[in-house]
């Protein structure tokens, strides 16, 4: 007899910026469908940005997620320049192109330490952490802080990259690129990491395109989109980087992806360095004309999507915000049904929303016993799975 | 041919007005009853990917604008409908077309109160189960 059960995955977590909440239909191991929940986090930001002027909504929106605390405001600037059609000086273009970088940097080895924790690494997650540690000081370097670094401005940037910070940067890149290569050794050459995530939480090109996915999962996906070459922002077009495609869809793809854009931020931060202008950081915006403007950013996740119309008054009348996970996370319900349960966890993972939610994870048996299990023990049955192809495949 | 050009020649006979903000940014006005075909020629036959919807309560109805992206040349478009009954205000659902409209169209229903004819699962999504019915915070009849 087929036993289906339902296991709630979240709402809450730590480790979380975005609480969801996976209902996870399983027969015996499988998972046959999947129900998400979100709003948990809703805080009604779109309607408190009408009632705050301009310049206040850039420090609002910062706030809408800490990991992508400089995209939101970076794509609601460039919705309102757009909108105003305000030209940017130059040698702000390429702060925002550094801040944006950086910012990617972090929040890729934040999610590898997190992939690396759900699949029983632990080491991984120790060390990806440990080399975010100082690209997080140097944000606290140039912005004051390590988080909500408060950089942006409608024409600008409120603060300059002092000439004294720069060789301290790029000895900070330099320290980088060994510890990204040593992940990227770790990632492709480790046959259990490679048995796990190899083939798992699949999301074909035709899916991918159906569900509208943007950023790393799109790419994994073989779809070739980055709003960085496709619509050049900041300083995008003035430097030379690559675009990285896998064709595969799966875990393993999304990883790699990530790996490889670290070296693409690593080289786009240099060159930055090098070419950036001195000069003026701020074009001194007065006064927002009525109209309508659109503004994008790509994300650690991908395209992030502010819409701004003004009336010509100080405040915007409406402003609508699209972040990355919200088209991501919706193509789950593809990528971990047909997987099995102990898939799950680093497979909603996957797209990178954050998703952690497990700590209130209950499993309940539909028509017989009621039991409850704390998130640790889906994170576990991740993990003993891991440590089980360990030893099959005689390794340690 | 440019993609701005044969958008224009496809949609020529539903387009009521077009705007072009800049070389990038094209919004174009067409009839709610025109939008199912509109959409399914940008995403299916044009191949333009669904970035999102955004509706707004303006003092002439309720306005939906369906923002496209082209991403070989980076131009957005942005389909506009303004559906003009407030009281009972109705579109079709682009759901069926692409299920990424699934979760925007759940999000404008409890925010707008705009109902999606053909939505498959048109149920709340991000305000709490106790928010009363028929109150919708993005409506301007509700500020003071």
């Amino acid at each position: 007899m087929s036993h289906k059960v339902i296991v709630p995955i979240g709402p809450y977590h730590p480790l979380q910026e975005e609480p969801e909440f996976f209902k996870l239909y399983v027969e015996g191991e499988r998972v046959v469908d999947i129900d998400i929940v979100i709003g948990y986090m809703h805080r009604g930001i779109e309607e408190l940005s009408e009632h705050k002027h301009f310049d206040q909504v850039t420090f609002l929106v910062e706030r809408i997620c800490g990991i992508c605390s400089n995209s939101h405001p970076f794509a609601y600037v460039n919705a309102v320049e757009d909108l105003a059609k305000i030209e940017v000086p130059e040698r702000a273009l390429y702060i925002r192109t550094i801040l944006a970088e950086l910012e990617r940097l972090h929040s890729h080895l934040l999610w590898l330490g997190l992939a690396g924790h759900f699949i029983g690494y632990n080491t991984v997650w120790m060390w990806s952490w440990r080399y975010r540690e100082p690209v997080l000081d140097m944000f606290e370097m140039i912005a004051g802080n390590r988080n909500h670094y408060a950089m942006m401005k409608i024409g600008g940037v409120r603060r300059d990259i002092k000439d004294e910070d720069v060789p301290i940067l790029k000895k900070v890149l330099d320290d980088l690129v060994p510890a990204v290569r040593m992940f990227q050794g770790a990632v492709m050459d480790d046959p259990v990491i490679k048995a796990r995530l190899k083939g798992i939480g699949i999301l074909t090109k035709k899916q991918a395109l159906d569900w509208c996915v943007v950023g790393p999962t799109a790419r994994a996906s073989g779809i070739n989109i980055d709003v960085r070459r496709d619509e050049p922002y900041g300083a995008y077009d003035r430097v030379d980087w690559n675009v990285i495609i896998e064709k595969d869809g799966d875990i393993f793809a999304k990883t790699i992806v990530r790996i490889l854009e670290m070296y693409e931020s690593i080289r786009i931060i240099r060159q930055c360095l090098d070419k950036m202008p001195k000069g003026q950081i701020d074009a001194d915006v007065k006064d927002i004309p009525p109209g309508e403007g659109i503004g994008r950013v790509e994300a650690p996740r991908g395209e992030c999507f502010h819409y701004v119309r003004s009336d010509g008054t100080n405040r915007p009348i409406r402003h609508k915000i699209r972040a990355p996970s919200y088209m991501n996370v919706a193509s789950n319900k593809i990528a971990a049904v047909g997987g099995t349960i102990s898939d799950a966890a680093i497979t909603l993972a996957a797209v990178d929303p954050c998703y952690c939610c497990t700590e209130r994870l209950t499993v309940i048996h539909k028509d017989t016993d009621k039991r409850i299990m704390n998130g640790w023990d889906l994170i576990k049955l991740s993990q003993e799975k891991t440590e089980k192809l360990k030893k099959d495949l005689g390794g340690g | 041919m440019p993609i701005i050009d044969e958008i224009n020649e496809r949609l020529a006979d539903k387009i009521i007005n077009r705007y072009e903000h800049s070389p990038k940014r094209i919004y174009i006005s067409i009839k709610p009853r025109d939008l199912k075909e509109a959409t399914g020629i940008l995403f299916k036959e044009l191949k333009l990917r669904f970035v999102i919807a955004s509706g707004q309560d303006t003092p002439a109805g309720l306005e939906i604008l369906y923002h496209f992206s082209f991403d070989q040349t980076g131009e957005i478009v942005s389909l506009r409908v303004l559906i003009e009954d407030k009281k009972k205000p109705e579109i079709e659902s682009l759901a069926p077309i692409f299920p990424a409209a699934e979760w925007i169209e759940r999000e404008i229903w409890e925010m707008l109160g705009i109902n999606f004819v053909g939505h498959p699962n048109l149920k709340r999504l991000l305000l709490a189960e106790e928010w009363p019915e028929g109150k919708f915070p993005l409506r301007h009849e509700n500020e003071p």
